[in-house]
């Protein structure tokens, strides 16, 4: 049995594995299917200052091994994560960090401070990285500058641990990721999805309601692996893995290429217990190959 | 309604029978007691070997067999995906999801005639709706449309549990045109209309049920990822806002709808 926990920043794991948010709801619904305190941290549905709609129907488009979405944020305002449904999340015992986003840095430090007085909820992702909204979202992570500003505003007013999530719609990703580290994130987390495009041919329209969609699943996960690895070594803060992860040795490659902890998306739609069964897979392997923790494997793709 | 608790299960083909050139029922089972399912319901059925296929694909409950501790799903072959699930065999294994969703409304205080209008696969979760309403002593009446005689399915099924009226648009079987159209519904008062099919035969119902001040529900097939209501692809827009077809519905009853009726 190898130890699994991981630090990132000041926020302690008992093991690497997250669940990458939009994918595992509140976690909540996922409760039938896996202990939710068994998972590393449940990283919740991108949630902003006020409620919000999302964009139209449809949302989605299957492609050969992943998926297009352009859900758009749908979700209805801080304020009501705050007084109902974080309620239920501290009884089941499971780590939660909320997932961030807005339209101008003062909706994310707004946003942000109201999470910070969340006793139960150690972290944030700001989520600068989001394809789907017109407003923010992507717009402030594809550039060092808009990057940095968010980053600014939010540190000012959130005091936890604060991860960046990133866009991997970018020339070059690390100076996004230096930006940030330089306004003070804990962490950077990547890759958010690539921007995609569906077609019907019949139709002869495209297929998702706003035209594009953020592609994830097992398509994007060479392009995401790269990206952890140069962002690791560009950066000294812990960076988070996520793209296409579907089993234990996917998490595993992660890992070796310098993420300290992984999130699991897409992967939940198709397996619902994917997340223990990848913390229990990186378990065996680590003991199967002598190691007495994950520490010993974190980066050692050079 | 209670939240049915939800499993994966990996279930044995018992046998994929073919119905027609696009439909195959597939009988399922496992050693275990299957767990409790409700009409309208439906499962997320993964799909094996599909170069294609990454998502698993939503199948409504046709019917559960207690007795025999079967479960039957109609598969309607419309891709890649489906057409794998069509070519299962006897002994092959199929891993599902479910039970998901919220399932028709059931018996209640005062019903007493309930229509079941289906067409196409969605004639699917009506049998086993019109079982659970005929079990709890509600008469089920059966409308099925179809474009020809040789698109109806299982007809014989349908009959166990209730009268079965039929529309054709050719008028090969039953009466021509389209279920709105037939004559039953002039000379019989219905309580509630539960529906399942093609959205334009769903909305024309809607519409007769409006206009007829019949409480009338219709099952919905938005295009849909996780079918836990976790990655919010499948909205539908509603007096409440955006709701997800796979966790607030499949079914939704018609005052819940923004349609335009």
């Amino acid at each position: 049995m190898a130890t699994l926990n991981v630090n990132i920043g000041n926020l302690k794991l008992k093991n690497p594995v997250m669940t990458a948010s939009g994918t595992f709801g509140y976690g909540l619904e996922f409760q039938d299917f896996v202990p939710l305190d068994g998972i590393g941290a449940i990283i919740v549905k991108g949630t902003t200052l006020h409620h919000r709609e999302g964009n139209d129907y449809p949302r989605m488009a299957e492609t050969p091994m992943g998926m297009l979405n352009c859900v758009g944020l749908q979700n209805k305002g801080v304020d009501y994560f705050c007084q109902k449904i974080y309620p239920q999340l501290v009884p089941t015992g499971g780590t939660y960090i909320v997932n961030v986003s807005g339209s101008s840095p003062d909706d994310y430090a707004e946003c942000a401070a109201r999470v910070d007085k969340l006793e139960g909820i150690p972290a944030i992702e700001l989520n600068i990285s989001c394809p789907n909204v017109k407003d923010g979202g992507m717009a402030f992570g594809v550039t060092t500058k808009g990057a940095a500003s968010v980053v600014r505003a939010v540190r000012e007013r959130y005091h936890k641990t604060l991860i960046v999530k990133l866009s991997p719609n970018v020339t070059d990703i690390c100076e996004i990721a230096r930006a940030v580290e330089a306004e003070g994130a804990d962490s950077v987390s990547l890759i958010n999805t690539l921007m995609g495009m569906a077609v019907d041919i019949e139709k002869r329209k495209r297929v998702l309601s706003i035209g594009t969609g953020g592609l994830s699943g097992p398509a994007v996960k060479p392009v995401a692996l790269r990206m952890v690895y140069q962002v690791a070594k560009a950066v000294k803060i812990p960076v988070i893995g996520l793209g296409g992860i579907m089993t234990a040795e996917d998490a595993i490659e992660f890992l070796m290429c310098g993420a300290t902890a992984i999130e699991i998306g897409t992967a939940n739609f198709i397996d619902p217990a994917v997340t223990i069964k990848v913390r229990d897979g990186i378990n065996s392997w680590l003991d199967s190959h002598g190691c007495s923790s994950v520490q010993e494997i974190i980066g050692t793709i050079r | 309604m209670n939240e049915m608790k939800k499993y994966v299960l990996d279930l044995r083909v018992l046998e994929v029978r073919r119905l027609h050139e696009r439909y195959v029922l597939i009988r399922l089972t496992q050693k275990e007691k299957l767990p409790q399912m409700m009409p309208g319901q439906f499962v997320e059925v993964k799909v094996e070997g599909s170069a294609t296929t990454f998502l698993r694909r939503p199948i409504s409950i046709n019917f559960v067999d207690y007795e025999h501790n079967e479960l039957w799903l109609l598969v309607a072959t419309v891709g890649d995906g489906t057409r794998r699930l069509a070519a299962l065999q006897a002994g092959d294994w199929m891993n599902v999801v479910g039970p998901l969703g919220n399932g028709f409304s059931g018996p209640s205080e005062g019903l007493s005639e309930v229509l079941l209008v289906g067409g196409g696969v969605g004639v699917a979760p009506l049998l086993y709706q019109g079982a659970a309403l005929k079990a709890a002593g509600v008469k089920p009446v059966f409308l099925l449309g179809a474009r020809t005689k040789n698109d109806l399915l299982m007809l014989d099924e349908f009959r166990k549990y209730g009268e079965v009226f039929v529309t054709t648009e050719d008028g090969s079987e039953g009466e021509r045109g389209f279920v709105t159209q037939h004559s039953v519904l002039q000379k019989r008062h219905f309580d509630l209309i539960q529906s399942c099919g093609p959205t334009p035969m769903m909305k024309a119902v809607a519409r007769y049920a409006y206009q007829q001040n019949i409480e009338c529900e219709v099952s919905l097939e938005n295009m849909m990822a996780c079918g836990l209501g976790a990655c919010l692809c499948c909205v539908e827009k509603t007096v409440e806002g955006n709701l997800c077809v796979c966790k607030e519905g499949p079914v939704f009853n018609i005052k819940k709808l923004l349609w335009q009726l």
